[in-house]
């Protein structure tokens, strides 16, 4: 039996971080989706910082684990607000729509 | 197989399944809870990887405050998912490309990568197994990095305020309670006294 190793948590992050991007590209339409799946993509990073924190013996990973939390959390409640905000004004949110600085 | 061992690859299938279902499910208050899943269960990977503190922290903030954050924005919008999601089918052959691309590219970066000698003695700061996970992450925080720690609450302190700027309104049409104008209010001048004579009007 294989022993788990750090390999084995690099996997699961890698996978994390495609399904995120495919869902950046699956849902062209949906501003929220779009969010979440940048959210999928951050926490697989995290799991990356964790992994290697852990298996190379250095608290630093933690440490940046904390601040890709914080600029995660910053940049869900600023793009939520921006999103209800165009929603307000133009009623809708598909991302197709969102050209009127296009010129 | 060690308990362990079956506790990683049970978390390790929910966390992809819950993120694989988070971008494919039709209803976007279910990507909500897809996407909460895969919070949870990495939390369990992270706390399999001796990280307890970041695990609880990913349960506070993601599961507690962002997600539930998304939750009440789905909710509140009114908007036709049904037609959002209809042309989903159209943009899946580029996204599987895409992934597939990735994937190999991310293959072949972890098939290549080893760690380089005598990494242990440039560590920044080593783990010490007689500090627990919670304390060490506090001596380092609190001490080392406390300028970077302090700016990471300033950038939540910005988002809060933009996104209150961003959302507040002052709507026209509405009736506000108006407190000083109440307190002010003289109760000479509020009323007048008419005296009506009996069988006339005013």
């Amino acid at each position: 039996m294989i022993e788990i190793g750090i390999e084995h948590f690099l996997v699961v992050a890698a996978a994390l971080f495609v399904i995120g991007i495919f869902g950046l590209f699956l849902n062209r339409k949906n501003i929220i989706i779009l969010l979440m799946s940048i959210e999928l993509i951050l926490l697989s990073v995290n799991i990356n910082f964790v992994a290697f924190s852990r298996f190379n013996g250095d608290m630093v990973g933690q440490v940046f684990t904390l601040f890709v939390l914080t600029v995660a959390a910053a940049e869900a409640a600023i793009g939520l607000a921006i999103l209800v905000c165009f929603f307000r004004n133009r009623g809708t949110i598909d991302v197709e729509d969102v050209n009127v600085m296009k010129g | 197989m060690s308990v362990a061992d079956i506790a990683f690859y049970a978390f390790a299938l929910t966390t992809v399944a819950g993120g694989l279902f988070t971008v494919l499910s039709r209803n976007p208050v279910h990507s909500v809870l897809w996407l909460i899943l895969a919070f949870l269960s990495s939390a369990g990977l992270f706390v399999l990887l001796g990280a307890e503190f970041i695990a609880m922290l990913l349960m506070i903030v993601y599961v507690g405050a962002v997600a539930v954050l998304f939750l009440f924005v789905v909710m509140m919008l009114d908007i036709d998912f049904a037609a959002l999601k209809a042309e989903m089918a159209r943009y899946m052959p580029l996204a599987l490309l895409i992934g597939v691309i990735i994937l190999i590219q991310l293959a072949m970066a972890y098939g290549a990568w080893h760690t380089s000698d005598g990494f242990q003695t440039r560590l920044a700061a080593p783990i010490d197994g007689s500090v627990e996970n919670t304390a060490a992450l506090g001596l380092l925080i609190y001490d080392k990095y406390l300028i970077l720690f302090q700016l990471a609450g300033l950038i939540l302190l910005v988002a809060m305020i933009g996104a209150i700027v961003l959302t507040l309104r002052h709507r026209q049409n509405i009736k506000r309670q108006d407190i000083l104008a109440q307190m002010f209010r003289d109760p000479a001048k509020a009323m007048e006294l008419k005296d009506v004579k009996p069988g006339q009007g005013l």
